[in-house]
């Protein structure tokens, strides 16, 4: 015994440092482009639509004809490329936050409902649940999206809608288990309704699956917009996105590197601290969860 | 054994009813199709003969039936845009799509089993280090992103492979890379930690006990049952990959169903959306089910599992 408490004590010392240097890392990227997009418009050089033609792909300040005033260089049409990074992430973290919350909602409701009542109204759901798994939801997100107008609250609309689907299953997953426990038998004992039962007992009992689930699908909700308008179906222009961006730059890969290159990483980066984060989150709160 | 088979087929017929309901509401979102399908200056009598012709003046689940008796058919219509049927084109670009994601999931497979299998072997070493900020920049990295960034270097820069086409193997290197460098992030981290699992169980240490050599305990005993869980993930990958082509094939210009799909839902042509989203839907539910038998026969137990509950 002793020797596996020996080997097994300095494993998980360094285990926990290493983790919290991770999430370290994470958070403090993630306060700076969250702080940044907050702070966009007082800290951009430039208005992120204004064209100076004069100014066309002007490469970064470090390199030869690089601008001062534009230290990450300007685009096709001369406007400047770090001003409009910064108004970018305000699309991207702003729609990305709200699709998480509207497709928590709605995938929370439904995993409640599936597991706690079970029954034909659960196999229902699960197979609803099914039946957008099978469908690659960057298509129906994409018909949907062009079918009723790319705006702002379209793509949000539609990308927590087709999204729910990992909320609902590990939901439901963790409600199966805790309506068997016996605090939840005591409450309908003391005569709880059904819906109080579910948000006053279930619920709080079931959040610690929801938060982790919620950082790791912001992650992929950020890629899904700048995806989303990187095909030109995401927010509309004059609105600088960085998946737009990335789209502006692909006609200038062999000319201008940083066009297409710098949205990529402001993504990365982000997309990189959330996960970070998620994993962190996750093998704090439960590391039992597989998700 | 065979009730289950049963009880899974039934279960997809129910999936591919469910995935025909939404692509037939897909049509009808906007309210009426007739405008989505006539240019907006469309006189209105021309929007009263397209109604009829099409059937829309029927209830809607008489429409329903419809769509459905024929989209079993494989009839799922006219292209608008090339007058050809729906489903021809589809056959026509899938080969090349399904040469793309096939490529890709082997990529990922051949670099991320063996990556993260040394990884739970030598672990907390160098290697374990590197494989797993392979694994957060693989899944950090957007795959339109990695894309543009191979073409920049291995097209323009080095001049090693075509940027754009469908032309011989060469041409087939990048987009497959940029298409399964997700899926090999996400098999490695899996491979990773099933075999760690597999390493810590009794019977590996039974069988090093028994002085059995370590090479044959590793990759014949551990190896084996490690890649159960494997087998699974392949088919949701699967999926993941089939809805990545759409972007992928959209950058490197790759003539398959992903850009084909892309194309139509710019030039607004309805029929040929529905009939691709539902032919990648019935493949994906295909090739799970298939996962899934396969599965219950690698692991016998996962049988006993289900009918218990």
């Amino acid at each position: 015994m002793s020797v596996v408490a020996h080997t097994a004590a300095p494993a998980l010392a360094r285990r926990r440092r290493r983790v919290s240097f991770r999430a370290a890392f994470g958070l403090s990227v993630l306060l700076l482009m969250g702080g940044s997009a907050i702070l966009a418009p007082q800290l951009a050089p430039w208005d992120p639509a204004k064209q100076m033609l004069l100014k066309r792909l002007r490469p970064p300040v470090w390199q030869e004809r690089g601008l001062s005033q534009h230290p990450l260089g300007t685009d096709h049409l001369g406007r400047d490329i770090l001003s409009r990074l910064l108004y970018g992430g305000r699309i991207s973290l702003g729609v990305g936050l709200t699709a998480v919350t509207l497709s928590a909602l709605i995938g929370v409701s439904l995993g409640l409902t599936a597991g706690f009542f079970g029954g034909r109204l659960d196999a229902l759901i699960m197979r609803v649940v099914d039946v957008f798994l099978a469908i690659p939801y960057i298509l129906l997100a994409m018909g949907v999206v062009f079918a009723l107008g790319p705006s702002l609250g379209n793509v949000i609309l539609v990308m927590g809608a087709t999204r729910w689907v990992q909320f609902a299953r590990i939901v439901r997953a963790e409600v199966l288990s805790i309506r068997e426990r016996e605090f939840v038998a005591g409450a309908r004992a003391r005569g709880n309704r059904s819906l109080r039962l579910l948000l006053h007992h279930v619920l709080p009992n079931a959040l610690t699956p929801i938060i982790v689930v919620a950082t790791l699908e912001l992650a992929f909700m950020i890629i899904y917009e700048s995806a989303l308008s990187f095909l030109g179906l995401g927010v509309q222009p004059p609105t600088p996105t960085w998946g737009w961006m990335l789209a502006d730059g692909r006609n200038y890969v062999a000319s201008a590197w940083w066009l297409a290159t710098l949205p990529g990483l402001a993504i990365m980066l982000t997309v990189l601290a959330v996960n970070l984060l998620g994993d962190w989150l996750r093998d704090t709160l439960d590391p039992r969860l597989t998700v | 054994m065979v009730g289950y088979v049963a009880r899974r087929l039934l279960q997809s017929l129910g999936v591919l009813l469910g995935v025909s309901v939404i692509v037939f509401g897909l049509l009808h979102l906007t309210g009426d199709p007739t405008r989505l399908l006539l240019p907006l200056e469309a006189r209105e009598e021309d929007v009263r003969q397209m109604r009829a012709l099409l059937g829309l003046d029927d209830p809607l689940w008489v429409q329903y039936a419809r769509f459905l008796t024929r989209a079993v058919r494989g009839d799922f219509g006219l292209s608008f845009k090339h007058q050809v049927p729906a489903l021809t084109l589809i056959f026509q670009t899938l080969p090349a799509t399904l040469q793309l994601t096939g490529a890709g999931l082997c990529f990922a497979l051949v670099v991320a089993v063996p990556a993260g299998i040394l990884a739970a072997l030598k672990r907390n070493s160098i290697l374990d280090a590197a494989c797993s900020v392979g694994v957060l920049l693989g899944q950090a990295m957007p795959v339109y992103w990695l894309g543009l960034l191979l073409i920049m270097v291995f097209a323009v820069g080095l001049g090693w492979f075509p940027a754009a086409g469908r032309d011989g193997w060469s041409s087939l290197v990048l987009p497959a890379t940029a298409l399964g460098a997700f899926s090999m992030a996400r098999i490695a981290r899996m491979a990773r930690s099933g075999m760690l699992e597999v390493l810590a169980q009794d019977y590996v240490r039974t069988a090093r006990a028994a002085g059995i050599r370590a090479f044959v305990v590793t990759y014949k005993y551990a190896l084996k049952n490690a890649a159960i869980p494997l087998v699974t993930i392949v088919g949701l990958e699967f999926g993941i990959l089939l809805g990545g082509a759409v972007i992928t094939e959209t950058i490197f210009a790759w003539p398959g169903v992903g850009r084909l799909a892309v194309d139509a839902i710019f030039s607004r042509d309805y029929p040929l959306v529905q009939a691709i989203v539902a032919v990648l839907a019935t493949l994906f539910v295909v090739i799970n089910l298939v996962v899934d038998l396969v599965y219950t026969w690698l692991d016998p137990r996962i049988v006993y599992v289900r009918s218990v509950r």
